[in-house]
């Protein structure tokens, strides 16, 4: 084979790889195969490492105003559905608590 | 001690020796196991690290995920220096190597349409990252921006000049929006394929600046070359722009038309 003599040097790759690109490719892309020992690896880098490398820089991006991404569902879609559940607990909550306040005030 | 098997890839098979140092995730060399034609690439893995149990308590630990997910692609680079490899998801691990061949054969026609479609093929990153701080650096008002002038302003004055910070970043982000899309569309254009990723945390990467965009194009090993020049070329100088290319990697983010699911259905 002689293919390999018409790629370019690497680039960014080696040992001073960025451990960002290499866990995004390793953890996240390539094939799915169910091996003999069963890990769902989703189960793991989602609640994990997915987390740490992905929410921390979309937060870090809105606060910004960047978002354009978010129209892709797989990036965005689950993490927003969690903020709005939270808000409107949250939300629930508050009125809970203003309420009997409220029908205390008026009852004398 | 018992030895499972650890699979990184699977391939056609090659001519050219791997590099003799090279270790896999465990240290041990990886060793072709060629199967009906087709070559899966596996090392040695003691069970005390990856039986079930122990793997799922390791995976949760940044320390040792990072460096097997390092000795993983390694392997894989190797590879890729020296043939077209279908990139496995970390930790595809079997109880030996009978067990590797029957996957090898239920997913064969996988593989070979997979192969086909990827065969000479190789994935390059470029990520764009936004650097307010070095934009605001080079086009701010010296006067504007020094920090000791601050408790003689005015409230009004204090919230005047906010404003216009706020909007000179809205443009700048604007603009370095519109030169992603940009790039983004003339590298698809060349290429055979693309993905966008999620941006990338800048905690765990290590990079400065915000990434905006970070997106993955398939392009053939014979124009390589080319893609990288068109990348250099479109490099925008302004403050504030950074383009980083990353690769060749193997085709990671284009395996995804490979079926999840198994042929039967399993436990």
């Amino acid at each position: 084979m002689t293919m390999s003599s018409r790629l370019p040097e690497p680039y960014g790759q080696g040992s001073g790889a960025n451990l960002a690109d290499i866990l995004e490719r390793v953890l996240d892309k390539g094939i799915v195969i169910a091996g003999d020992i069963r890990i769902n690896l989703l189960d793991i880098e989602l609640l994990t490492i997915k987390l740490r490398l992905i929410v921390a820089s979309v937060d870090k991006a809105k606060e910004m105003g960047i978002d354009w991404w978010e129209d892709d569902p797989a990036l965005s879609s689950g993490a927003r559905r969690n903020e709005l559940a939270r808000e409107n607990a949250e939300l629930r909550e508050r009125l809970a608590q203003l309420e009997p306040v409220r029908g205390q005030e008026e009852a004398p | 001690m018992t030895a499972l098997r650890y699979v990184y890839a699977v391939c056609r098979p090659f001519r050219s020796a791997l590099q003799a140092q090279l270790a896999g995730v465990a240290g041990a060399p990886p060793k072709q196991l060629t199967h009906h034609g087709l070559v899966a690439v596996v090392s040695t893995v003691p069970e005390a690290d990856f039986a079930e149990e122990p793997l799922r308590a390791h995976l949760e630990d940044l320390d040792w995920l990072t460096a097997t997910a390092r000795a993983h692609q390694q392997v894989i680079d190797a590879l890729t220096a020296v043939t077209t490899p279908l990139p496995l998801r970390l930790a595809t691990v079997f109880r030996d190597d009978s067990g590797v061949r029957s996957m090898m054969e239920a997913r064969e026609e996988d593989f070979r349409r997979v192969l086909d479609r990827l065969e000479g093929r190789v994935e390059w990153g470029v990520k764009v990252y936004a650097e307010p701080e070095s934009a605001e650096r080079e086009t701010a008002d010296p006067a504007a921006t020094g920090r000791a002038g601050a408790e003689a302003l005015s409230g009004r004055d204090y919230l005047r000049r906010r404003r216009t910070q706020t909007r000179a970043r809205e443009d700048m982000w604007q603009k370095v929006a519109a030169f992603a899309g940009r790039l983004h569309e003339k590298l698809s254009a060349f290429a055979e394929d693309s993905r966008l990723h999620a941006p990338q945390n800048a905690a765990l990467s290590g990079a400065s600046g915000q990434n905006v965009l970070n997106a993955a194009y398939l392009v053939p090993r014979a124009d390589s070359e080319e893609f990288v020049e068109l990348v250099d070329r479109e490099k925008d100088d302004a403050p504030g722009i950074r383009v980083e290319l990353t690769g060749p990697w193997a085709a990671y983010s284009f395996t995804a038309e490979f079926a999840e699911e198994e042929p039967e259905v399993g436990p």
